[in-house]
């Protein structure tokens, strides 16, 4: 365990930065967004960033390759961006995990490799929630706020901040950055403070009994669903503020100078959403409200040892103009019990 | 509210509804959400019209009103232009909807209010111009004022539109010292690089979700031209770092003369991109270049966008003289 004083932060992450490319939750138009770290760039650590860390390994857009048409040939150009080493600060307990679930969809044959790469380039430094807000449910999901993983932890600790290493190449890491030992005892005291303000959190009473693989039949017809996707917009904005939501399109953009292929977020909430030449398997909102929940909480974890696809870091909760969210879906099918 | 209960119930009772669609209560202590009511007991039960109903009802009635008997709605002040210029564009059925005017103060940010509060919140009293929020380690109160959506920090007029069966309380009026052009004006007075770039940062977090257009009560297109991949402009996110800005204008132009200035694509947005002022931008030089105009207001008027007059100005020459008509 390393600890440094919460007024060298500033210095620390400068030393990080001068190595590799760094990103750091920081202040944008009222919101927290990971953020390039460079001098001037207001770091906030208060909560949970708006948008999460998945953007890092599967972005909103990605060039895949280009085709040219030379004569009679057609040139395949790989124009995918190279990636480098870098490390991401302050991701939280919830995000790492939503790597888990991606990583089952991505790195599982065939390997996608464009994620793959990014995966191995990447760093995570975490951080332990000292304040959880009453969106947050992670613990439904048997995640540790407390305990935040990834290749580096980081805990804030009254008047310093404290790191301990996870993994071999957090270790190295730490290593290279010359920090004082100590903060054991700081780190203890802040997990149990934690654990302390996590019992009394709001959704601390929220379980996922009743769902999970082989639910299908129970929770499909239920007539719940048509009230609870009755004022959804249709739009994705759950979706794409979800560090677990993995849907994407191929698309081909003609640029006037040959075709630009790249992959984008997609979102089984749009009406065009895995549209066919047979139509649109999901006509109405209903269904495509259903769809994005029963993923998340039926078949996602029928088909991955029961891990539930869900991390409950509450952005859609924080998020959704109108209020719909995952707890509210749980609790109302609940209810029938 | 008791008294918008009172009516409601009133509403059931004697057949003029079948069912009303409002505000109720959430999962978290400021989320309000929107249901059709069906029956004047779980509508007692469960209706509220509170400091956290910013969300404009009317676009629902575009779909309610083709189902078959009545719905009842309340609409604030804002609301109101929306379902006037809807019934004034066909596509809202106003033989089937029963309209109640009520009035409205201001709506809070529920967002940014939750965001000025450290720790998880429990419970959020509504005391008029304070909040009592009730949070983990204590309780903290805040200002209402100061946590205003920005639609109701600039508010343009407390009186409805023209429509509405009845009003419950006062008539407002206009606001005379309406505050909503003037950042539009400091957009103006920039140099076009300068305007560029607040536009190219400001639109550079969309992450292309759509809630600005689905909300939008102007944008009532039963399949969006951004939808269709057919339309060759269909595009879900960005080919090139200009085509999601391209989206959001071409948006504005295909709702100008027909935003009512509700502000509900802003306060949706979330990753507060101040969309609005796109819109205000067009109403503000529909205003400067053909007359006052308010769409929703006056359901006899054309839209000055879609007529024409001998007097009509060529907003070229107008700019070139300094803005003088």
């Amino acid at each position: 365990m390393y600890s440094i004083k919460k007024e060298a932060l500033g210095s620390l992450l400068a030393a990080i930065g001068a190595k590799r490319k760094l990103y750091v939750p920081a202040d944008n138009a009222g919101l927290i967004l990971f953020t390039p770290y460079a001098d001037g760039v207001s770091v906030n650590l208060s909560r949970n960033p708006d948008v999460s860390a998945k953007d890092f390994f599967f972005p909103q857009v990605e060039n895949i390759c280009r085709f040219k048409v030379c004569g009679k040939t057609v040139d395949v150009i790989d124009n995918r961006e190279k990636n480098e080493d870098f490390v991401v600060f302050g991701v939280r307990a919830c995000d790492v995990k939503s790597f888990e679930v991606l990583d089952n969809v991505f790195l599982s044959e065939p390997v996608d490799g464009y994620y793959k790469d990014r995966r191995d380039h990447s760093l995570i430094v975490t951080l332990a929630c000292s304040k959880p807000l009453e969106t947050c449910f992670c613990g439904t999901f048997g995640i540790d706020c407390a305990a935040p993983g990834g290749d580096v932890e980081a805990y804030a600790c009254g008047d310093s901040y404290a790191f301990r290493a996870i993994t071999e190449k957090g270790e190295a890491f730490l290593a290279e950055l010359s920090l004082e030992n100590g903060g054991d005892e700081a780190v203890e005291a802040c997990k149990a403070k934690i654990n302390e303000i996590k019992a009394k959190l709001p959704l601390s009473d929220l379980t996922t009994e009743g769902f999970g693989g082989g639910k299908t039949k129970d929770l499909f017809n239920n007539p719940k669903w048509a009230e609870l996707s009755a004022s959804c917009l249709g739009c994705g904005t759950c979706t794409f503020v979800c560090p677990t939501c993995q849907c994407y399109d191929i698309r081909d953009f003609d640029t006037g100078n040959g075709i630009q292929r790249y992959r984008c977020w997609d979102s089984c909430m749009y009406r065009d959403f895995t549209k066919m030449s047979a139509g649109q398997p999901r006509p109405s909102q209903l269904e495509r409200f259903r769809q994005r929940f029963m993923h998340k909480l039926v078949y996602y974890p029928e088909n991955n040892n029961g891990l539930f696809s869900c991390v409950g870091c509450g952005r859609c909760l924080r998020k959704c103009p109108q209020s719909l969210n995952i707890v509210k879906v749980m609790k109302a099918l609940r209810e029938d019990d | 509210m008791q008294e918008l209960i009172k009516k409601g119930k009133e509403l059931f009772a004697n057949g003029t509804v079948d069912r009303i669609i409002g505000w109720t209560r959430g999962e978290l202590p400021y989320d309000r959400e929107i249901r059709v009511f069906r029956c004047a007991e779980c509508f007692e039960k469960d209706f509220v019209y509170d400091a956290f109903c910013g969300a404009n009802l009317s676009k629902y009635l575009i779909e309610e009103s083709g189902k078959e008997g009545k719905i009842g709605v309340f609409l604030k002040p804002c609301d109101s232009y929306s379902f006037a210029q809807l019934i004034k564009e066909h596509r809202i059925k106003k033989e089937n909807v029963y309209a109640v005017a009520i009035e409205c103060y201001g709506k809070c940010d529920s967002r940014a209010l939750a965001d000025s509060v450290e720790d998880a919140i429990y419970w959020i009293t509504d005391n008029g111009p304070e909040l009592k929020i009730d949070t983990v380690s204590g309780a903290v109160v805040r200002n209402t004022y100061d946590y205003m959506l920005e639609k109701c920090a600039a508010c343009k007029t407390k009186k409805h539109a023209p429509g509405c069966d009845e009003t419950i309380g006062d008539e407002g009026e206009k606001v005379d010292d309406c505050t909503r052009f003037d950042i539009v004006a400091k957009l103006e007075a920039m140099t076009p690089e300068e305007r560029f770039a607040f536009w190219r940062g400001e639109l550079s977090r969309c992450i292309r979700c759509n809630a600005c257009r689905n909300v939008c009560p102007a944008c009532s297109c039963e399949h969006c031209v951004f939808d269709n991949p057919a339309s060759g402009i269909s595009q879900k996110a960005a080919a090139d770092s200009f085509e999601e800005n391209n989206f959001h204008i071409i948006r504005a132009f295909h709702v100008a003369g027909r935003c009512t200035d509700c502000g509900e694509c802003s306060r949706v947005c979330p990753q507060h991109i101040p969309l609005h002022l796109l819109n205000r931008k067009f109403i503000k030089d529909i205003n400067e270049l053909y007359g006052e105009y308010q769409a929703g207001e006056n359901p006899d008027e054309r839209a000055p966008l879609t007529n024409y007059t001998k007097a009509d100005c060529e907003p070229s020459v107008v700019y070139k003289r300094g803005g003088k008509n």
